[in-house]
C-alpha cells in the first residue's frame, strides 16, 4: 500500500511537471508554410483560403491601400493573431511571481516591437467595457503538454494585410505545442462579424538561442498631400479596378478569389469552373518556397 | 436668432424627443455599474446600454460628464463612495440627451456648490450643471412641459456659447468644447488635460452606427468635423497604442486606433451617398443600394436611418 502510494505520487508529480512545457528562448520563424502569403504579402483581391462573409468581401473589395498611408494607420502593428505569422524572431520568457510561481508567458516578436503577456495564474479576461489592445488579453490553461490560450479584447486590424478585415469580437484560440526544439501554433480564429466559420492557421518555429533582438521605431508623418481634412481612400462598391489582376497573372478563375468557406476545401474541386485566361509567364515570386526567394 | 431658431424646431424635437424620453425614464431602475480607472484623476462608471459617465476626482471634489437617464441616482453614488469621499461639484451635458442629462437633477441634488480658485467652497447645495447653451434651450423646453419630462432642477445653468469653456478643477485643466452640428447642434467634449482623457458622448459610439439628429441641429459634416477634432488631439504613446483615452458616451474605453475605425466608416459611407445622390439617385434607390453591408455586421443600430441622415445633411447643402 505504501508504495503504491508514492508511485500514485511520483505519477502525479510527473504528471504535472510534464504539462508545464517550457516554452522559453528564442524562436526563428519557418516559413515552409504560406511563404508568399506571409513573407512578401498577398496580393491585391486575393482573398482566397479566407471564410469571408459578405460584409467582409465588400469591406475588402472597397480597401484602397492608400489606407496604410493614413497618419494614424502608419505606426498600426500587427495583431497578436495576424503577427504569429508575420516576419519576425520571437522571444518567450517566463514571469515567476516572489513565490517562484509560474505567472504568465511574455512573447517579444520583433516586428513593431509587439510584446504580449500570456496570463497562466487562472485570472479573469477584463470587462467587456475596458480598453482593447492590439495583442489583446492571453490567458491559458494546459492540455496534457500544450498549452491552450484564449485571447480576447483585440482591436479591430486585419486578417490579411490587403484589406480583409478582423473585428474586435473576434477570439483567438492558440494550441502551443513543443517538439524538442521546433514549436508548432495552430491558430483558430472565430470573429463572427466577418467570418462563417473559424480560421485554422499553423506556424512553427524552430529553437534559435543567443538572437539579438532589435528595437523597433515608427514615426509617423504625412505621406500623401491628398490625405488632409481626414479623407479617406477607398473604392466604391464594384469600381475597384485591380480585383481581377491576379486571376489574369496566375490564370485563376475569378470566382475563387473572393473566397469563402465553401471554396478552401477539397470538395471545391469538383465545382470549380474553369479559369478564363492561362497564366501570364512568371516574371516575380516564382519560386517563393523560403524567406531568401521572396 | 438662436433660440428662435431652435424654438422653430421645437416640435421636431420634442416629438422626437419626447416619446424617447419618457419611455426611458420608465425603464427598469435596476442596473449592473461598472468602475474602472482610466488614468490620471479619470474613472469611468458604465451602465451597460444606459451609458457611461466619466468621472474626475480630486481634492476640490467630483466632476461628472453625464449622468444617464433618472433613476439611478443612488446607485451611481455608492459607486462613487468607493472612490472618493467628496462631494459632486460639477455635472457636464455632452449634449441634451436624456440618456444622459435625465439623471441631472437627482445627481446635482446629492453635490455641492463651487469649488474652483475663484469660487470658494460653499455650503450651498446643488452641484453646478454645465453644457453648451443649445442644450440648455433643449432641455428648458423640455422642462416646461414639467418635472415629469424633465425636471427644471436639471437644466443646464452655467452654459457657454463660445467655441469652448475651461475649468480648472482638481489640479487640472478641463476643456468643454463645442463640436457644432455634429450629433445634435449643442454637442460638448470634455478634455482632462493633465489626465489626458477626453470624455465625448455619443460624437464616438464604438460599435453603433450614429445617430445624427437633424431635427436637433446634427449633420454628419459636423459629425465627421468633430471626429477628425477628436483625431487630432488624440496622441498615441506608441504603435497607435496608450496616450489619449476617449470614453464614449457607451461602450468600452478607447484610443485614437478606435476612433479612426470609427471615422473611416463615417467618412466611406458618406462618400459612397455623396457619390450616389451625385449620379441623381433619390434616397429611396441608394437605400437600395446596401451601402452599408459591410459594416452591418460590425456596427449595430439603424444602417439605413445613417443613409438617411447623410442623405438630409448633404441635400441641404446642396
Amino acid at each position: 500500500m505504501k508504495k503504491l502510494t508514492v508511485l500514485i505520487t511520483l505519477i502525479f508529480f510527473s504528471l504535472s511537471a510534464f504539462a508545464q512545457m517550457d516554452f522559453s528562448g528564442e524562436w526563428a520563424p519557418v516559413y515552409h508554410e504560406d511563404a508568399a502569403d506571409r513573407i512578401p504579402g498577398p496580393e491585391l483581391g486575393d482573398y482566397m483560403g479566407l471564410p469571408l462573409n459578405s460584409a467582409a468581401l465588400l469591406r475588402a473589395q472597397s480597401w484602397e491601400a492608400g489606407q496604410i498611408s493614413l497618419m494614424q494607420n502608419q505606426c498600426r502593428p500587427h495583431s497578436s493573431d495576424y503577427g504569429m505569422r508575420g516576419l519576425g524572431n520571437m522571444r518567450v520568457t517566463r514571469d515567476l511571481d516572489d513565490a517562484q510561481e509560474w505567472v504568465a508567458f511574455k512573447t517579444f516578436i520583433a516586428a513593431w516591437g509587439s510584446e504580449r503577456t500570456i496570463w497562466m495564474d487562472g485570472r479573469e479576461h477584463p470587462p467587456e467595457y475596458a480598453e482593447y489592445t492590439f495583442q489583446g488579453f492571453s490567458s491559458a490553461v494546459w492540455e496534457g503538454n500544450t498549452l491552450v490560450v484564449t485571447t480576447t479584447h483585440q482591436k479591430a486590424n486585419y486578417h490579411r494585410r490587403n484589406g480583409v478585415p478582423s473585428s474586435d469580437q473576434r477570439i483567438i484560440t492558440e494550441y502551443w505545442t513543443r517538439h524538442g526544439d521546433v514549436l508548432t501554433v495552430v491558430t483558430a480564429v472565430d470573429d463572427p462579424v466577418f467570418f462563417t466559420e473559424p480560421l485554422v492557421r499553423s506556424q512553427n518555429w524552430v529553437l534559435d538561442l543567443g538572437q539579438q533582438q532589435s528595437s523597433f521605431y515608427c514615426e509617423y508623418v504625412g505621406e500623401l498631400p491628398e490625405l488632409v481634412d481626414g479623407k479617406v481612400p477607398h473604392y466604391l462598391p464594384g469600381e475597384n479596378p485591380y480585383l481581377d489582376e491576379i486571376a489574369t497573372t496566375y490564370g485563376i478563375p475569378i470566382e475563387v478569389l473572393s473566397g469563402g468557406a465553401e471554396k478552401m476545401y477539397p470538395e471545391y474541386q469538383l465545382v470549380m469552373p474553369e479559369a478564363e485566361s492561362s497564366p501570364l509567364m512568371c516574371t516575380v515570386l516564382c519560386n517563393c518556397q523560403g524567406f531568401a526567394d521572396c | 436668432m438662436r433660440i428662435i431658431k431652435i424654438l422653430s424646431s421645437f416640435c421636431i424635437t420634442f416629438c422626437i424627443t419626447l416619446p424617447l424620453g419618457t419611455s426611458i425614464q420608465a425603464q427598469s431602475n435596476d442596473i449592473d455599474l461598472g468602475l474602472l480607472h482610466v488614468q490620471g484623476n479619470v474613472y469611468m462608471l458604465n451602465g451597460g446600454e444606459a451609458g457611461n459617465i466619466a468621472v474626475q476626482i480630486g481634492e476640490d471634489g467630483i466632476m461628472l460628464v453625464n449622468a444617464m437617464r433618472k433613476g439611478f441616482g443612488e446607485q451611481i453614488a455608492r459607486q462613487l463612495q468607493t472612490i472618493t469621499d467628496k462631494p459632486i461639484r460639477y455635472i457636464i451635458n455632452t449634449s441634451s440627451d436624456l440618456y444622459y442629462s435625465g439623471g441631472n437633477a437627482e445627481l446635482a441634488a446629492m453635490g455641492k456648490f463651487g469649488a474652483t480658485p475663484n469660487l470658494a467652497p460653499g455650503a450651498e447645495d446643488g452641484a453646478t450643471i454645465v453644457s453648451h447653451e443649445n442644450s440648455m434651450f433643449r432641455l428648458s423646453i423640455l422642462s416646461s412641459q414639467g418635472d415629469d419630462v424633465f425636471p427644471s432642477a436639471g437644466v443646464p445653468r452655467d452654459v457657454y456659447f463660445t467655441s469652448f469653456k475651461d475649468i480648472y478643477f482638481n489640479d487640472e485643466p478641463v476643456f468643454v468644447m463645442h463640436e457644432p452640428n455634429a450629433h445634435t447642434d449643442g454637442d460638448s467634449i470634455v478634455l482632462f488635460r493633465r489626465s489626458d482623457t477626453i470624455a465625448v458622448g455619443d460624437l464616438f459610439t464604438p460599435g453603433q452606427y450614429p445617430v445624427i439628429d437633424i431635427s436637433r441641429g446634427g449633420s454628419v459634416q459636423g459629425l465627421i468635423s468633430a471626429l477628425n477634432h477628436l483625431l487630432d488631439l488624440a496622441v498615441p504613446v506608441v504603435l497607435q497604442e496608450g496616450g489619449t483615452r476617449i470614453i464614449p458616451g457607451r461602450g468600452r474605453i478607447c484610443n485614437e486606433a478606435d476612433v479612426v475605425e470609427f471615422r473611416n466608416m463615417v467618412v466611406i459611407i458618406h462618400d459612397r451617398v455623396r457619390a450616389y445622390m451625385d449620379r441623381g439617385m433619390t434616397l429611396e434607390q441608394i437605400q437600395t443600394q446596401e451601402l452599408t453591408l459591410d459594416y452591418d455586421t460590425e456596427f449595430s443600430g439603424s444602417g439605413e436611418g445613417f443613409i438617411e441622415s447623410i442623405y438630409q445633411s448633404l441635400a441641404r447643402v446642396n
